[in-house]
């Protein structure tokens, strides 16, 4: 209904966000009432994104006009920039960003590889860019979750651990049942994700290739691979993620390093 | 004989010392109270002996073996540890006791986890969720998974302190019939000084860390 108001797609444009801005503000506010703040979080996350949505729309214009190699440093500035956020969600425990670069890399790395190599994923910047991001944005979100689930149940239960400790298990028998718990936790967004489809959500990829023009039924299946693509990246991240922050939570002698309101050294 | 001796233990976290150049030599089938204070360091010290902490300093020697050249996983099960709490795993008795057996490849077997379920007191819990336990039979219970790994030493962590006067109790003296049946080595720690006389020979003081007495417990324990 604003559409008339503005002459430019750009000023438009800045009125939609504003709008939606206030919305989060208002959000962050209903949560202050309650005691849950997340003023600095929000307030950085709204920025850090407009900027970078901007800036990353700007650079693809140059982008997409490059050789089809120009994917490998942006897919790869991708994953490293997605393991260092994945990684901070649990800082108290050292190295947490080299083991989601590891599992994202391993998942969405592995997953956009072979994916170009079968031809499910055209080698096309158009489409290798977005398509790798989608990837590699899930996993990282898996990835998160899987980790941020896993530290705060071994932090929940470290009488038991240490129980089963004291009665000569290995670590790794010790935290498996926490380890399954989180990487099924990690990945049922992704499971809903695939159930839900078409019916709660109707992802943008599709519905951009149907305003293009593309068959409604490709369009449609090509969706349904994608999110497919995605819960397989984010299986293989969260698997990876969680087998490997097993290890950082022992010392070399199998003691429990982490243990609530401890940040461990590295 | 000695079968566990402590040298120069020690253990500072964040430049706060825990435990500070403990030396205590343990016979075979002796039982040790270990007294003092709250936050004195009992329990880092117990924590210390099965290496569920790592000292920064000294070191223990089990059998005359330096506790570093054995597998973590081998000195727990040698040297048993039941904590304040119970901390049982989710399932069925049975399924505790069997446990620590099974981390090393064995079978506890049927005849042997009733012995010891009669032992703590508790014939025919086997099948019973240990969600329908009270707090003095969930630690009977620790107790007897402990004992399924045959353990040559046994710490006991407060084992009564969590529980009411009845439970403990029961508790105790179940626990001061198995030590003198099995003839166990065992260091135990307790805040009743009445306790740590009727358990043990001798006793050892601990005050910020460091051990201030260490001798035949009617020595170093007041009632």
């Amino acid at each position: 209904m604003f559409n008339n108001l503005f002459r430019d797609q750009l000023s438009l444009g800045i009125f939609q966000a504003a709008i939606t801005v206030v919305l989060a503000l208002a959000v962050m506010l209903v949560g202050r009432q309650q005691k849950i703040h997340l003023e600095v979080e929000v307030m950085i996350a709204l920025v850090r994104g407009i900027v970078q949505i901007v800036a990353v729309a700007l650079a693809l214009v140059v982008i997409f006009k490059g050789p089809e190699v120009v994917a490998v440093p942006v897919l790869f500035g991708m994953l490293v920039t997605a393991s260092v956020v994945a990684g901070r969600r649990v800082k108290d425990i050292p190295g947490s960003i080299m083991v989601s670069f590891y599992g994202i890399t391993f998942g969405a790395g592995l997953v956009i590889l072979l994916m170009v190599l079968a031809g499910v994923i055209n080698p096309a910047l158009t489409s290798v860019i977005p398509v790798g991001s989608m990837l590699i944005a899930n996993a990282m979100n898996t990835c998160a979750q899987a980790l941020e689930r896993f530290a705060s149940d071994i932090k929940a239960h470290t009488g038991q651990v240490e129980a089963g400790l004291a009665l000569g298990a290995t670590p790794g028998e010790i935290v498996r049942p926490y380890s399954q718990s989180a990487v099924h936790t990690s990945l049922i967004p992704r499971i809903d994700s695939l159930s839900s489809l078409g019916i709660v959500w109707i992802p943008g990829l599709m519905t951009g290739m149907l305003v293009a023009g593309t068959d409604p039924i490709y369009a449609a299946i090509y969706q349904f691979a994608v999110i497919t693509m995605m819960f397989a990246s984010s299986g293989l991240t969260s698997v990876v993620s969680v087998l490997l922050v097993q290890r950082r939570v022992f010392s070399p002698a199998q003691q429990l390093m982490l243990r609530p309101g401890t940040l461990l050294k590295k | 004989m000695i079968i566990l001796e402590t040298a120069g233990l020690s253990r500072t976290v964040d430049n706060k010392i825990l435990v500070t150049d403990i030396s205590v030599k343990v016979e075979r089938g002796e039982v040790v109270s270990i007294v003092g204070p709250s936050g004195a360091g009992k329990s880092s010290f117990l924590r210390l002996l099965n290496r569920l902490d790592e000292p920064t300093a000294g070191t223990v020697y089990l059998d005359g073996l330096d506790y570093k050249t054995i597998p973590p996983t081998q000195l727990r099960r040698q040297v048993g540890m039941v904590l304040q709490a119970p901390y049982l795993f989710p399932g069925t008795v049975s399924e505790n006791l069997r446990f620590g057996p099974k981390q090393h490849g064995q079978v506890l077997e049927d005849s042997r986890l009733h012995r010891l379920l009669e032992q703590v007191g508790l014939p025919g819990y086997a099948d019973r969720e240990v969600t329908r336990l009270s707090g003095g039979e969930a630690q009977r219970v620790s107790l007897a998974r402990t004992l399924a790994n045959s353990p040559e030493v046994l710490l006991l962590d407060e084992p009564t302190s969590a529980l009411d006067r009845h439970a403990e109790a029961e508790v105790e003296s179940l626990l001061r019939e198995i030590i003198a049946t099995e003839q166990l080595t065992c260091l135990i720690i307790t805040h009743n000084p009445a306790q740590a006389l009727r358990f043990s020979n001798r006793s050892m003081r601990l005050e910020a860390g460091k051990l201030v007495k260490f001798g035949p417990v009617e020595e170093v324990v007041h009632v």
